[in-house]
């Protein structure tokens, strides 16, 4: 935006509606906010205060819920487990997808529409029409309360869901690209290996970091196949915490601290990558 | 020249199956490592989905080995039986309404308010980008980690809206227990979690709007109102049109939220067809023949979704 156009809204609005709309987005900031900075402090809370109706903020700040989270509960087995199923899965979708997104966004082949077809539909597909075949697949092979099974099962939505961000983001990037790399003599090959792949590495990390991120927030799969709590992942752990007998909210607020500070961290630094890369096929027109 | 190729590609007669392969191959060749692993991990199991809801499977007629010892499955193929029993049921008016109405005016608060705070954010003001941060940090967090916060925010006894309802001189209200209060809960921490997706969406398709466009407007004296109709919804549309489409699949399969906060309760009332679909197969007595014919109902239901998309993408000149 230029500096003249900058001056002529500003100089615009008047002091009335200046306060209303500060006035509105702190609102909605505290709608935002609320519910995160309520959980940071009742994980800072003992243990009797956490069940009580006191809207008091803080009394007497704590760690004890976040020394028995560590200490008592097998949540760092959880973390890991969640961290390795998600890694895993993140990189293989994005290895297998990498070529696909670049075949769909520059060639017009037969089979393209069916192709276009699949990845758009196996996306869309909701965790009820594939985990009653794919659960008894597993049973069958002997691979339930194992995290193969989980990562079989993250694969069916985020190969196809890679493939159709990174057509995206191989859209962005100028086909006078390939044509360079073809006059130099480069098969197709070659141009996306050489060229293509290393100005796409934004976009790959964008596809793997979302792919990540779904696999790291995945219930449903997750609660049904693993049933040891040895294998469990974050998700499925967290709500072990609060059970139909008992609900330890101390041990749930301060592992979710755990989980959402780094994840929250992360997010605000790639979250403009992330919007582009989900509207890329969008903004480009 | 895609269209040509397209062309060229249909037309060939058979005797140019060679110069097809010879012109195609390494786009098959780059494409095929996702098409065998759809057709493994997605369409293997689909094809048997379909299969088990033409049978009368359950944990009990399913076969397993135990040990030494495999029991065969006992299962029989009985046609059409669960989709007849499905349509024909209370159930599934009731848990397809509720899915509707749940993705409908999800999705619309969605927009609504995302799009609002995008045309509040989308101007030169102080403290413009800690606004931003702040309001993007329900996408930041892991939606189960956020469903199990709104289930203590909202808990009927030491719940903090409660309390301050309570401080306010109201009664508290049974938010996860009441059926109706049940849904306005879930909608309530769905939408909490949704818009700054749409915020930020919108936002980048407000900024890639030429200002010129609002400066001649102005110049000929179109009232706010005017311009927004006029320059702003039409320059958003690429974009909103995109973000519906991906926040009304999102929302119609939003799993964790509903599963995490209310389990689909009280008596079923907040359950949407995937969570029925899910605790048809994994609780109580598992009848997987019941949930995979739920699964293939979902389906069809996606696959006319996916429909609409692809027309309005065509629309947008996507020529697929």
């Amino acid at each position: 935006m230029s500096r003249a156009a900058r001056a002529w809204s500003r100089d615009r609005r008047s002091p009335g509606k200046s306060v209303a709309l500060h006035l509105t987005l702190i609102a909605a900031s505290i709608v935002s906010v609320f519910p995160v900075a309520w959980l940071v402090l009742t994980s800072l809370k003992p243990r009797q205060a956490i069940e009580s109706a006191s809207v008091a903020p803080i009394d007497h700040p704590t760690l004890a819920n976040y020394t028995q989270v560590l200490g008592e509960t097998r949540f760092l087995t959880w973390a890991a487990n969640s961290v390795v199923v998600s890694l895993v899965t993140a990189v293989l979708g994005v290895l297998l997808a990498a070529t696909t997104g670049y075949a769909v966004s520059r060639f017009r082949f037969p089979g393209f529409r069916s192709v276009m077809w699949m990845l758009l539909i196996t996306q869309m597909f909701p965790v009820a029409i594939l985990i009653v075949p794919i659960y008894n697949l597993m049973a069958g092979l002997g691979l339930i309360n194992q995290f193969p099974s989980l990562v079989i099962a993250y694969l069916t939505s985020t190969v196809p869901f890679c493939a159709w961000m990174m057509k995206g983001y191989f859209d962005t990037v100028p086909a006078t690209i390939d044509e360079a790399g073809r006059v130099d003599g480069l098969t197709p090959f070659g141009t996306f290996w050489r060229l293509i792949l290393p100005l796409a590495k934004p976009g790959l990390a964008v596809a793997a970091f979302y792919s990540f991120l779904t696999a790291w927030a995945e219930v449903a799969y997750a609660t049904a196949f693993m049933t040891g709590d040895d294998k469990y992942t974050l998700a499925v752990g967290l709500s072990q915490f609060v059970g139909q007998h008992k609900a330890e909210w101390g041990l749930l607020t301060a592992s979710s601290v755990l989980i959402a500070i780094p994840a929250a961290v992360v997010f605000l630094l790639v979250q403009r990558h992330l919007v582009t890369g989900l509207t890329a096929g969008a903004t480009k027109a | 020249m895609t269209a040509d190729v397209v062309a060229t590609g249909r037309a060939a007669p058979r005797s140019g199956a060679r110069r097809l392969l010879a012109r195609h191959w390494y786009a098959w060749a780059m494409t095929a490592p996702v098409v065998i692993v759809t057709l493994v991990l997605v369409g293997y199991p689909l094809v048997r989905g379909i299969y088990l809801s033409l049978t009368d499977a359950t944990e009990a007629t399913m076969g397993r080995t135990i040990g030494m010892n495999v029991i065969p499955p006992t299962y029989q193929f009985v046609g059409l039986k669960n989709y007849a029993d499905i349509l024909t049921s209370p159930e599934f008016l009731g848990r397809l309404t509720w899915t509707i109405v749940w993705t409908v005016v999800c999705v619309a608060l969605h927009v609504s308010i995302g799009l609002g705070l995008a045309l509040l954010l989308n101007r030169p003001m102080r403290l413009r980008s800690l606004y931003r941060v702040l309001l993007v940090l329900p996408w930041a967090v892991p939606s189960f980690v956020s469903a199990f916060i709104w289930r203590y925010l909202l808990n009927g006894e030491f719940g903090v809206v409660n309390a301050m309802l309570r401080a306010a001189g109201f009664n508290g209200i049974a938010w996860l227990d009441d059926p109706f209060w049940a849904k306005v809960s879930v909608i309530a921490c769905n939408v909490w979690l949704g818009v700054p997706f749409m915020m930020l969406a919108m936002l980048g398709g407000l900024q890639a709007i030429p200002r010129e466009l609002y400066e001649a407007a102005e110049v000929d004296g179109a009232t706010p109102w005017q311009r927004f109709r006029h320059i702003t919804l039409p320059g958003l549309s690429p974009v909103s049109s995109t973000v519906v489409l991906l926040g009304t699949i999102w929302t119609f399969n939003q799993f964790p939220v509903i599963f995490l906060l209310t389990k689909g309760g009280p008596g079923g009332s907040t359950e949407i067809l995937v969570t029925y679909a899910y605790r048809e197969a994994f609780e109580g007595i598992r009848n997987y023949s019941g949930s995979a014919a739920w699964g293939m109902v979902i389906l069809a239901l996606l696959v006319v979704m996916a429909a609409v998309y692809r027309r309005a993408l065509r629309r947008q000149g996507e020529a697929w």
